[in-house]
């Protein structure tokens, strides 16, 4: 982004505080464009003929440093890139990168079909939502360009998930898209050998491309500048990924180097989403372990350091649950705590025998709690407390969770214990023991604490609930 | 966008060009012809012709075509497509890369020393530096003098622990002092710290004499430079505090932690009476933390050398995007000269454990796929939130699984540079055999 002012960006809007956008005048929706938090498109006024330079001029000023690519069609599309900054408490990191597993091209068929249904329904339940895996990597290893479509053939009637085809042969990549153009698959790649066969491919085909240099960043940028020159400019780059030693050091330099360039220096040529290929891991551990272990390891360097998109390939569940996990860690907004509307829940179909829990609004602990209670078939009531988007330890310890403020929200819910319960009894958390005298003061309810960790909910009523 | 114009006012436009290949084609009557965005357009001929007339020579192809002119022959290559073309490159525009070095970085990160060998006074024979960096860890513009250094749990007596971890202690739980050598000989640890849990009126109430016999115990059984911890009691850990830094004096030990919730003055006064470091404390806020340290630099006038943060540690997928850019801002200010914030920085990495996810046995949730084997979720949740906080600017670790300490200080060692290891060709990735 260019311009980083309301006022600056205020110059270029119709000035008409039309309110077409949702905004009450044209300086919020301004203001809005400089968090990112809307769409310049969101102002209709601003595409009509009468604007249209400074459209286009304010549309170049507010393009993200970065690029964004998108890969892929349709609901399952993925876009890369577009990143403003260094550091994620600048404003925030967009476009978590994108996790592509591999599959290859000599695996057999029922194999292929197997590993490609467990990728695309794998998920994870994380603050109210799935995180799940996002493409497929079809990795040639038979050089064969008729094998390596009969793979791409069989992988597109198992998924809808984007695909990365993967082969510095441009006989094989063109056997590929032959067949895969249509969905916008991301070709692997271009390098300094063979690039004039891709560049056709990409230019015939429109698709975008990754250009591969590995530790030579000089051929990468001439790539690059010889990509955009002619007209292509959906390019994401590899400056490779070296799986250990010093090598490692010189990969992790590079991907800095190269986003420094791009977000602090402005040099355009470079500033496109960067690959990381942490499984290079299995080019130098023997021990299966070892190797998903060390693909972890690099998934999570080049995650936090600038990797927009990722080939993997164990698919063992301890690799892919911390790296869904370190993804949502660097990507999530800091500029919001991530809250859900406090009011009293219920989870399946509650009567008046049934439980009323106490959490807070922290979408993190309202979330957990509300799936422990709703995947183990607990019918409750479950009063989110307004506790301004923190946990429960954190609003004990600051003080936004206390026996008034739950008393005041069943209230404000309209949360009458002699009418919806037939027991007078509210459950708050372990780590909220310390409020119970309070609250049964307050409240004249019986307060039973619960366990520590909601997780644990199942075993604890078996133990202290019997239904009244 | 739609241009019109008369066929033999084209025709004589293609003459001027010297356009060979279209010599002859005699075109008769005057058709006036819609122009708009071009068809396929062979790059040679537009190459040949210069972007401008490009458009309007492959409606003159096209016509001739429509007119019986084999164009085509003359082509190297048929059109087939409705899609913009260019000229096809045929060389690499060569082009050098360059990026410079951040200027702001001008404040360097205090340097500390941890243990004392026996001309300082101490009985260590292993010291530990942290601190002293010009950059971001492990970026090119200025080497990182040291590398990040584990120093592994050791408890005064058994607690519950994941079953993952517990297995490799079951041995020695009941003593501080084997369990201390078992960190040490068997699994790489740098630094063992001793919690004196116990010392919690809430537990056992040991008293603080009797803790730091225990801390004789474990600076007898190694020679590694130790942190001494209490049980985060705000009322007692003062006491047991001094006691240990008094049987410690001249080790150089890392007293762990003044905050702001205790009687920090007495912590800072024991570790300047006994020659020891100072941990500063706070809970995840950067304003806190430069409260701390200010207190104690000014008020109670520890030195620079002398303080180590702890900004606090939160794990993956339970607060680790806090901590993780909470300590890169402080280390970011650090650098850019705020002196009360740059100080090298420790993280609780164990707290890692307390993730759901590092212990139990499955997924509380029908809904999830399967969460494996809980044996490996553990150790690569404690890596993963160290690995993190290691690239926010974090110098010292506090982890427990044996495990993630040899991969994360695998991985912090490569990052470091090092650390040797074989090149491997990675350019054709792509046909791993796996
Ligand atoms: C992230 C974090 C923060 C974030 C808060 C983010 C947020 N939105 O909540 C920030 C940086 C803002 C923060 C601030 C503070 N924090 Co803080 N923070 C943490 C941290 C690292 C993780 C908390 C977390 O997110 N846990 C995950 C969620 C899901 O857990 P949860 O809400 O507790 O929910 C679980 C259980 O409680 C239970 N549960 C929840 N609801 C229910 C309901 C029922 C019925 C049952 C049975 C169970 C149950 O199950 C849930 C899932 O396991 C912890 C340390 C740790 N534990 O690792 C410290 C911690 C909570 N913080 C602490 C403190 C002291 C503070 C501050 C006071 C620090 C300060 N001096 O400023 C402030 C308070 C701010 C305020 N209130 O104004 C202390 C609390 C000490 C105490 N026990 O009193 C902790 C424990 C750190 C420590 N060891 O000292 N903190
Ligand atoms: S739609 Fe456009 S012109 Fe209308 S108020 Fe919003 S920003 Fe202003």
């Amino acid at each position: 982004m260019k311009i980083n002012s309301p006022l600056e960006v205020y110059q270029y809007l119709p000035q008409t505080n039309c309110q077409e956008c949702g905004e009450l005048t044209c300086m919020a929706f301004a203001s809005h464009l400089i968090d990112r938090s809307i769409k310049l498109e969101d102002c209709k006024p601003i595409l009509e003929d009468a604007y249209k330079e400074k459209y286009q001029d304010l549309s170049e000023l507010m393009a993200p440093e970065i690029a964004e690519v998108i890969i892929g069609v349709g609901e399952h599309a993925v876009t890369v890139g577009g990143d403003d900054v260094l550091y994620r408490h600048q404003l925030t990191f967009f476009n978590p990168p994108a996790f592509a597993v591999d599959v290859w091209d000599t695996m057999s068929q029922s194999d292929l079909i197997e590993r490609v249904t467990f990728i695309k329904d794998y998920k994870k339940f994380y603050v109210g939502r799935f995180l799940t895996l996002d493409m497929i990597a079809i990795r040639s290893v038979s050089g064969d360009p008729d094998t390596f479509k009969h793979a791409v053939t069989l992988v597109m009637e198992h998924t809808e998930l984007p695909l990365v085809l993967c082969s510095l042969d441009p006989a094989v990549l063109q056997a590929g898209l032959e067949v895969a153009a249509e969905k916008k698959p991301l070709l692997y790649a271009a390098t300094k050998d063979n690039w004039q066969d891709v560049y056709d491919l990409v230019v015939e085909y429109n698709v975008p491309v990754v250009l591969f240099a590995p530790d030579e960043l000089d051929t990468l940028k001439s790539l690059a500048i010889t990509f955009i020159e002619n007209g292509c400019k959906d390019l994401i780059l590899d400056p490779g990924t070296n799986p250990q030693g010093r090598n490692l050091r010189e990969s992790f330099e590079n991907f800095i180097m190269i986003r420094r360039a791009g977000i602090k220096e402005g040099q355009k040529e470079i500033a496109f989403p960067l690959m990381a290929v942490p499984m290079t891991a299995y080019m130098t551990n023997d021990d299966p372990v070892s190797a998903s272990y060390w693909e972890t390891v690099l998934c999570g360097v080049f995650t936090v350091r600038y990797g927009d998109i990722m080939i993997l390939h164990s698919i063992e569940p301890y690799a892919l649950l911390p790296e869904m996990h370190i993804k949502d860690t660097v990507y999530t907004d800091p500029r919001t705590p991530v809250k859900v509307d406090s009011r009293v829940y219920k989870v399946g179909s509650p009567d008046k025998d049934s439980p009323v829990f106490v959490t807070t609004n922290f979408a993190l602990t309202f979330y957990t709690v509300e799936s422990d209670l709703a995947s183990n078939e607990i019918n409750c009531h479950l009063l989110a407390v307004d506790t301004d988007g923190l946990g429960v330890e954190a609003a004990v310890a600051g003080g936004q969770l206390t026996g008034k403020n739950i008393a005041d929200d069943f209230k404000k819910s309209n949360f009458d214990f002699s009418d919806k319960t037939s027991h007078n009894i509210v459950i708050i958390p372990g780590l909220a023991a310390r409020l119970q005298g309070d609250l049964e003061d307050t409240s004249g309810l019986n307060v039973m604490v619960g366990p520590p960790d909601s997780g644990r909910i199942p075993g604890w009523m078996e133990k202290n609930w019997d239904g009244k | 966008m739609t241009k019109k114009i008369t066929l033999s006012k084209l025709n004589g436009l293609l003459k001027d060009m010297e356009v060979e290949a279209l010599e002859g084609v005699t075109i008769e009557g005057d058709i006036e012809l819609e122009m708009d965005a071009i068809g396929g357009l062979n790059p040679q001929l537009a190459y040949m012709l210069g972007q401008e007339t490009a458009q309007i020579a492959g409606h003159l192809i096209n016509i001739s075509q429509l007119l019986g002119y084999p164009v085509d022959q003359l082509l190297s290559k048929p059109v087939n497509d409705d899609k913009q073309r260019m000229i096809k490159p045929m060389e690499l525009n060569r082009s050098t890369f360059q990026v410079n070095k951040m200027e702001e970085w001008t404040n360097e990160i205090q340097e500390v020393t941890l243990g004392a060998s026996s001309s300082d006074g101490g009985t260590r024979k292993s010291i530990i530096t942290v601190g002293g960096e010009n950059a971001l860890p492990y970026y090119f513009d200025s080497p990182m003098p040291h590398r990040n250094h584990i120093t592994m749990d050791v408890f005064d007596m058994p607690i519950g622990m994941a079953k993952a971890v517990k297995s490799n202690y079951e041995d020695v739980m009941d003593s501080p002092a084997e369990w201390a050598k078992k960190n040490v000989n068997e699994f790489g640890a740098d630094m063992v710290t001793i919690h004196l849990i116990s010392t919690d009126p809430n537990i056992k109430d040991t008293s603080a004499k009797e803790a730091a016999e225990t801390v004789a115990d474990v600076l007898q059984a190694v020679d590694v430079p130790i942190v001494i911890g209490g049980s985060g009691n705000p009322e007692k850990d003062p006491e047991v505090l001094e006691k240990a830094a008094e049987i410690a004096q001249g080790e150089r030990v890392l007293l762990a932690s003044a905050s702001l919730n205790l009687d920090y003055e007495r912590i800072a006064n024991a570790a300047k009476e006994y020659g020891h470091v100072v941990l500063s404390w706070t809970q995840l806020e950067i304003n806190a933390q430069k409260e701390l340290n200010r207190k104690l630099m000014k008020q109670c006038n520890v030195d620079r050398e002398d303080i180590i943060m702890d900004p606090t540690t939160a794990a993956l997928g339970y607060g680790l995007d806090y901590a993780y850019t909470n300590m890169e801002r402080i280390r970011l200010a650090g650098l850019v000269g705020d002196d009360e914030l740059n100080f090298p920085m420790s993280s609780g990495t164990t707290n890692a454990w307390g993730a759901r996810e590092s212990w139990m046995i499955d997924s509380p949730l029908k809904e999830d796929s399967d969460w494996g084997p809980r044996e490996y979720r553990g150790p690569i949740w404690e890596i993963i939130t160290g690995l993190t906080l290691a690239l926010g600017g974090n110098d010292l670790f506090m982890m427990m699984h044996p495990a993630s300490v040899a991969v994360l200080k695998e991985i912090t060692k490569s990052l470091h540079g090092s650390l040797a290891r074989d090149t491997v060709d990675i350019s054709n990735w792509v046909t791993t055999k796996v």
